[in-house]
């Protein structure tokens, strides 16, 4: 039998270090999950795409309304009163250099003014209430998880129970309750842009107690955590500082994928009237207003709707991204 | 009791915006070979006396009831009278001649005597029901009774009720009460005459006696609610059945005889209603010709809007008034507005343009109203109080504003105020009218912040509600509203006469309760000269405007289409601006 590999160094013991050497003294090194998800989500142009819109997105709902018209101003002229609609632009949209979205029908006001306000509006309610959603029900979901027993009967139960909660009826109803209340000196918008984010984050955070909930179950059991308890940990350290950091990746995941669920449901509830109050406009009124107006001037309907459309997929696109990169098992 | 009809709530949540047919209202607009552009508004066109044929309806909706007894749809009470007659009935007429009340199952309109307090009608002889038996007066009075006073008929409005003197012991309707004399101040001498008994003078019980509620109803056919589904007819139509959420069908009614009824002419053999149909597809239809009409008479829908504007279809079009009123409501002990001059400012600032647009504009919302009295309704006197310029770029112009800032400044607010204005929250085009009304009183230092409320619940436990009103200092109320009867005194004693303020669930907004108004009110209905009341109504108008509670924002208006096929089409004003169907044929 011939040899399966030929040696051709006198120590063949010492080959692979040698080898090793030979390539690249620098490769070996210690990469944190954080460096190989970025790795592989820069692979993934699709989600740096979502990403990329994401960010503008940001700063468009931060500093945009600095930048454009005032979003209230009618502009009558531009109206015409037999259709009632736009007299200029295709499709009747009013779009020209001075209104690079068009105007609305009727009133003539800014599309792309209302736009950028509206998306201040909107990323706002949807940024903190996927916070609310996301501490309440990380906080419960991992000591559901790992104390188990009759606390995590409650907590489940307590799951159940919000998950079986009629969100929309409620949070129609609040709202009328609110319509013209003056609550901890907020009234008008100032209230009713908390009460949509308490509504909206404070009945969906059994979603994601479910997720920590399940995650922790299977940490709880887990060699290092049985090493930090066998060392004399309490449970607060266990819970914050051996679970908490190995459920950052899930954390973040589903954040990302929730606040686009959070857009919609602020659009909903916008479209629906009980959103902010206008003349403060918001993507979901917009398209209410455009119910009644869309066979003559389609794009006041199609605007706002692409708004939500595109900022829904980047933030879908950007969560799922991640996902796959933070943990590719579960692609 | 009055409210605004339920056809003219309706009309406002379906009468969609995108206004139509350029080249302002009124003359004839288009190439085509029809009879032209709102040619119907003040005749009745295509006229002919051709029998035969199906008249093919069709309703987005259903009836609240085809039961006579128990509707308050404007449409539902014009077309019952083809299965019905009332004891008077607006004439089959276009225009200003609609408003005119005619005797229909009377043999003349009604005699009154002590004073306007009681008021006799005799009835025709031979009139008969589609089963041969003739019509007696019991049989309206027991009408009257069944849908005024009986629990189970809750639908129509309860005007009899209101101003019939009761039995002493409170009268409970002919389902309770078995007695054979019923309600007592309804006499029946002679099966041919009936006698009305009213607790005050009232010159305008012929319109009340118009309404569907005095087509009879033989006491043996009743059948409670469900008298819907088996209607007994004494016009000239007999209805073959009636489906919930399907169809009506119409036919002949062979023991009505044209002898008895100088008013209706009966020409389709058939008359076909289709319900719950398509809103644009009834629209579609008409266009293409398979339909008819569409019998609420609310106008056509955005989409079609555009399409009949052509030159090809324009002739066949009519943008009548709707016989309702938008209007804005100051309250007048709301601060600062309890101040006539704040008030005035209001009247000046206001960019009525602005809110005509939110509503559809010129064609599909309505026309700038400046009266309280919209021009449909007896009484209306054409005036403006508060006269505003507007700009070409839009919004009222600086002139008007000025007057705005010196009213201001007379009410010791020249930098403006802050309040309230209130709109529903499910009328998304009264929400952007608020918006307009907003920003145009932002020119003159006028903050308003905007409320919106429920539409089920606005007047009961918001707006119509005075506490309410001054605990959250709403000062400004949007609401629109339409007479159950066209005239002055059907009009405006409910949103304006001071004794209409109730603790919840009032149309007087304002809170207006000046003592020389209510005073006017009493006097005009116990006066019987006609002519005499109509002037009154005017007087009151200009009396309200004076005080500046209501803001007049547009007389509405809608696109009705006519299809070519369709005989004696005319505009009735007395249902609130749809086409009569009395008289309405077919070509084919």
């Amino acid at each position: 039998m011939t040899a399966p590999i030929e040696v051709t160094g006198s120590d063949a013991e010492a080959q692979p270090e040698a080898v090793l050497a030979g390539i690249d003294r620098k490769a070996i090194q210690g990469r944190s999950l954080w460096q190989i998800a970025w790795l592989r989500l820069k692979r993934d142009k699709v989600a740096l795409i979502g990403g990329g819109i994401v960010v503008f997105l940001i700063l468009v709902a931060i500093f945009g309304p600095f930048l454009v018209q005032d979003p209230n101003v009618f502009h009558q002229n531009l109206n015409d009163p037999t259709f009632n609609r736009p007299k200029y632009g295709f499709w009747h949209s009013g779009i020209s250099g001075d209104h690079w979205l068009g105007v609305e029908p009727s009133n003539g006001r800014d599309m792309l003014a209302r736009i950028v306000h509206g998306a201040r509006v909107s990323l706002l309610v949807a940024f903190c209430a996927t916070l609310l959603s996301v501490v309440i029900g990380v906080v419960l979901g991992v000591v559901a998880g790992y104390f188990g027993g009759w606390v995590d009967t409650i907590i489940s139960r307590a799951m159940d129970v919000f998950l079986a909660f009629p969100l929309l009826l409620f949070a129609i109803a609040l709202v009328g309750v609110l319509a013209d209340a003056s609550v901890f000196g907020l009234s008008g918008n100032g209230l009713r842009i908390w009460v949509l984010m308490f509504v909206i984050g404070f009945f969906n955070w059994p979603y994601i107690g479910r997720i920590i909930r399940g995650q922790t179950l299977s940490l709880r059991e887990r060699e290092f955590v049985d090493a930090a308890r066998s060392m004399g940990a309490g449970s607060f350290y266990i819970l914050f500082r051996e679970l908490l950091p190995n459920l950052v990746a899930p954390i973040l995941v589903y954040s990302t994928l929730l606040i686009p669920t959070n857009i919609l449901f602020e659009a909903a509830l916008s479209f629906l009237g009980v959103g902010v109050i206008p003349p403060k406009p918001s993507w979901g009124g917009m398209l209410s207003q455009a119910v009644s107006t869309y066979s003559v001037a389609p794009m006041f309907m199609v605007i706002p709707g692409l708004a939500i459309f595109i900022t829904v997929l980047a933030f879908n696109l950007f969560g799922d991204g991640l996902r796959d990169a933070l943990d590719p098992r579960a692609k | 009791m009055n409210k605004i009809r339920p056809l003219a709530v309706l009309a406002a949540g379906v009468v969609v915006s995108a206004g139509l047919a350029a080249c302002g209202g009124g003359d004839d607009g288009g190439s085509g070979s029809g009879p032209g552009y709102n040619s119907a508004i003040d005749k009745i066109v295509n006229t002919s006396d051709k029998k035969g044929g199906t008249l093919r309806l069709a309703d987005s909706d259903d009836f609240d009831s085809p039961d006579p007894g128990n509707t308050y749809y404007a449409w539902s009470q014009n077309f019952a009278r083809l299965y019905g007659r009332g004891l008077t009935t607006f004439k089959p007429a276009a225009g200003k001649d609609s408003l005119q009340v005619v005797p229909d199952l009377a043999t003349g309109l009604g005699t009154p005597s002590d004073g306007g307090k009681t008021w006799t009608y005799k009835l025709r002889t031979g009139v008969q029901y589609d089963d041969g038996t003739t019509v007696t007066s019991k049989d309206v009075k027991y009408a009257v009774e069944r849908s005024n006073f009986s629990d189970e008929l809750q639908l129509g409005p309860k005007y009899f009720k209101q101003y019939l003197i009761d039995n002493p012991t409170p009268y409970k309707g002919p389902y309770k009460d078995k007695s054979p004399e019923g309600l007592k101040s309804i006499e029946t001498p002679d099966d041919n005459t009936i006698v009305f008994k009213l607790k005050q003078a009232f010159s305008e019980f012929d319109y009340l006696v118009g309404m569907s509620q005095t087509i009879p109803v033989p006491q043996a056919k009743d059948t409670g609610l469900k008298y819907e589904s088996a209607i007994v007819s004494s016009g000239p139509y007999k209805v073959d059945s009636y489906q919930r959420g399907k169809v009506m069908t119409l036919s002949r009614n062979t023991h009505w005889r044209q002898d008895t009824d100088p008013i209706r002419k009966a020409l389709p053999d058939k008359i076909e209603l289709q319900l719950k149909q398509n809103a644009d597809d009834i629209d579609n239809r008409l266009l293409s010709g398979a339909l008819d009409m569409d019998v609420t008479g609310v106008g056509v829908q955005a989409g079609t809007q555009a399409k009949v504007l052509n030159a090809d279809q324009k002739p066949y079009v009519d943008n009548p008034y709707q016989g309702f009123l938008r209007f804005m409501s100051l309250n007048v002990n709301v601060k600062p507005l309890d101040n006539v001059h704040c008030r005035t400012a209001v009247q000046y600032a206001t960019d009525k343009v602005a809110a005509q647009s939110a509503y559809g504009g010129p064609l599909a919302g309505g026309d700038v109203a400046t009266t309280v009295l919209p021009p449909s309704v007896d009484g209306y006197r054409k005036f403006d109080l508060y006269p505003q310029k507007y700009q070409s770029a839009g919004g009222v112009d600086q002139a008007t504003l000025d007057k705005a800032k010196q009213e201001l400044a007379a009410c010791g607010k020249p930098q403006g105020f802050t309040t309230k204005i209130s709109a529903r929250s499910d009328r998304p085009k009264e929400v952007a009218m608020a918006q307009a009304i907003q920003q145009g009183l932002a020119k003159v230092g006028i903050k308003v912040d905007i409320v919106q409320f429920p539409a089920g619940d606005y007047f009961n436990k918001y707006v119509g509600a005075p506490k309410y009103v001054h605990d959250h200092g709403i000062g400004m109320m949007l609401m629109a509203w339409a007479a159950d009867w066209p005239t002055g005194y059907g009009f405006l004693s409910q949103i304006t006469d001071g004794r209409a303020i109730k603790p919840s669930g009032g149309n007087n907004l304002a809170e207006l309760n000046e003592k020389s108004i209510n005073d006017a009110f009493d006097a005009a209905i116990s006066n019987t000269d006609k002519a005499a009341r109509t002037k009154a109504y005017g007087d009151i108008d200009e009396a309200i405007m004076k005080q500046a509670v209501e803001v007049p924002l547009i007389y509405a208006k809608a696109l009705l289409y006519r299809p070519k096929n369709v005989t004696n089409a005319g505009i009735t004003l007395g249902y609130g601006g749809m086409y009569d169907y009395l008289n309405m044929g077919v070509t084919k």
